[in-house]
């Protein structure tokens, strides 16, 4: 790519984004404008894919809703986007989880990730519920 | 006062409103340019300046004719030479001087005029987006032409009668393009939606409304 277009890409592009790879479990918070008025919703549900790169990149949020899946594509680096906040960190093989789709209940599960030495701390706080920027900040 | 200057098309890209709708943009290197002579109607019969495109890289052979051209600007020579039309009222730049890309505001349509990607010998279909006929089932017309015209009047091919043959590679101008962004200390211009030419093509940007 261009460098100068590279530049301008990054200039655009959102820093508080935190670390996180297909198989997490995040709780994305959308702004919502309803007329006047702008409140949050909250997405939870698996990454099930990370597309393109750079100023592009969108990511694929899968959850089961009522019994049905449902799927929501984010741009990465959108303003609707609040924050992100990665609940639990899976432990996946495939760079697309795209055989979710097919399987339901038990086999859907995902396992979750041991964190190696430091990281063990990083655990702990994502039971807490908080957000666990990234599994190096969290060793800090 | 002048309309427009001469740029370079970088690249395509998006950016984000701030209520989340992405908007294709085209970033445009747009100048720094230098007026190397100006044209008037007493003796030319029209307002204008002939702008040079000041690059990194300066053209590398000059010939005679040319060297005195610029040196009579006073400017350093350019590979690109460009005319671009004065409006009436403001303050008309003298030859010698700088046009940047501060000229254009946040907001503002423009015109870009460049030359389009070159397509070689295109057919029917391509170039003037015929359907074409069924692929399969037994056919045996795909992308041919079909009638050209009636027999025995006009017994001959209209003039202008749509047919396959060389396509793009030309002069081309898409008009009024909202100016998203400008940059003027990186002499960048940001436009929405797309500009004519390959990445690196030379393209003329004008004011829509003078």
């Amino acid at each position: 790519m261009n460098p100068i277009l590279m530049d301008f890409e990054k200039a655009q592009r959102r820093t508080d984004i935190p670390d996180f790879a297909p198989g997490d479990t995040v709780r994305v918070h959308v702004r919502i404008k309803e007329g006047d008025k702008e409140r949050i919703q909250v997405f939870e549900g698996v990454v099930i894919a990370r597309k393109h790169g750079g100023l592009r990149e969108t990511f694929t949020v899968r959850k089961i809703s009522f019994g049905i899946g449902v799927e929501r594509i984010f741009p990465l680096h959108s303003p609707i986007i609040e924050r992100i906040e990665v609940v639990r960190r899976g432990d996946v093989r495939r760079a697309k989880l795209y055989y979710l789709r097919k399987l339901k209940g038990k086999a859907a599960r995902i396992r979750e990730k041991e964190v190696v030495s430091a990281g063990a701390r990083g655990i702990e706080s994502v039971e807490e519920g908080e957000t666990l920027a990234s599994p190096s900040e969290a060793a800090e | 006062m002048i309309t427009g200057l001469i740029g370079k098309k970088v690249g395509m890209t998006q950016i984000y409103e701030p209520d989340g709708t992405a908007v294709p943009v085209t970033v445009l290197k747009a100048g720094p340019c230098v007026v190397v002579q100006r044209k008037t109607a007493a003796k030319d019969g029209y307002e204008a300046v002939q702008l040079g495109l000041v690059e990194e890289r300066p053209p590398k052979r000059v010939n005679k004719p040319m060297r005195g051209h610029f040196a009579r600007a006073g400017v350093p020579p350019t590979r690109i030479l460009r005319e671009v039309r004065l409006a009436p009222g403001g303050e008309d730049p003298q030859v010698g001087e700088t046009v940047l890309v501060s000229l254009f505001r946040e907001g503002e349509l423009v015109h870009v005029t460049g030359t389009t990607k070159g397509k070689g010998f295109a057919g029917f279909v391509k170039r003037h987006r015929f359907a074409g006929g069924p692929a399969s089932h037994g056919s045996m017309f795909h992308r041919a032409p079909g009638s050209i015209g009636a027999s025995s009047y006009p017994s001959r091919v209209w003039p202008g009668s749509r047919m396959a043959g060389h396509m793009g590679m030309r002069r081309h101008t898409v008009r009024n393009l909202r100016v998203m962004r400008v940059d003027p200390e990186r002499h960048l211009l940001v436009v929405k939606g797309s500009v004519p030419g390959p990445n690196g093509g030379y393209v003329i940007i004008r004011k829509a409304q003078v």
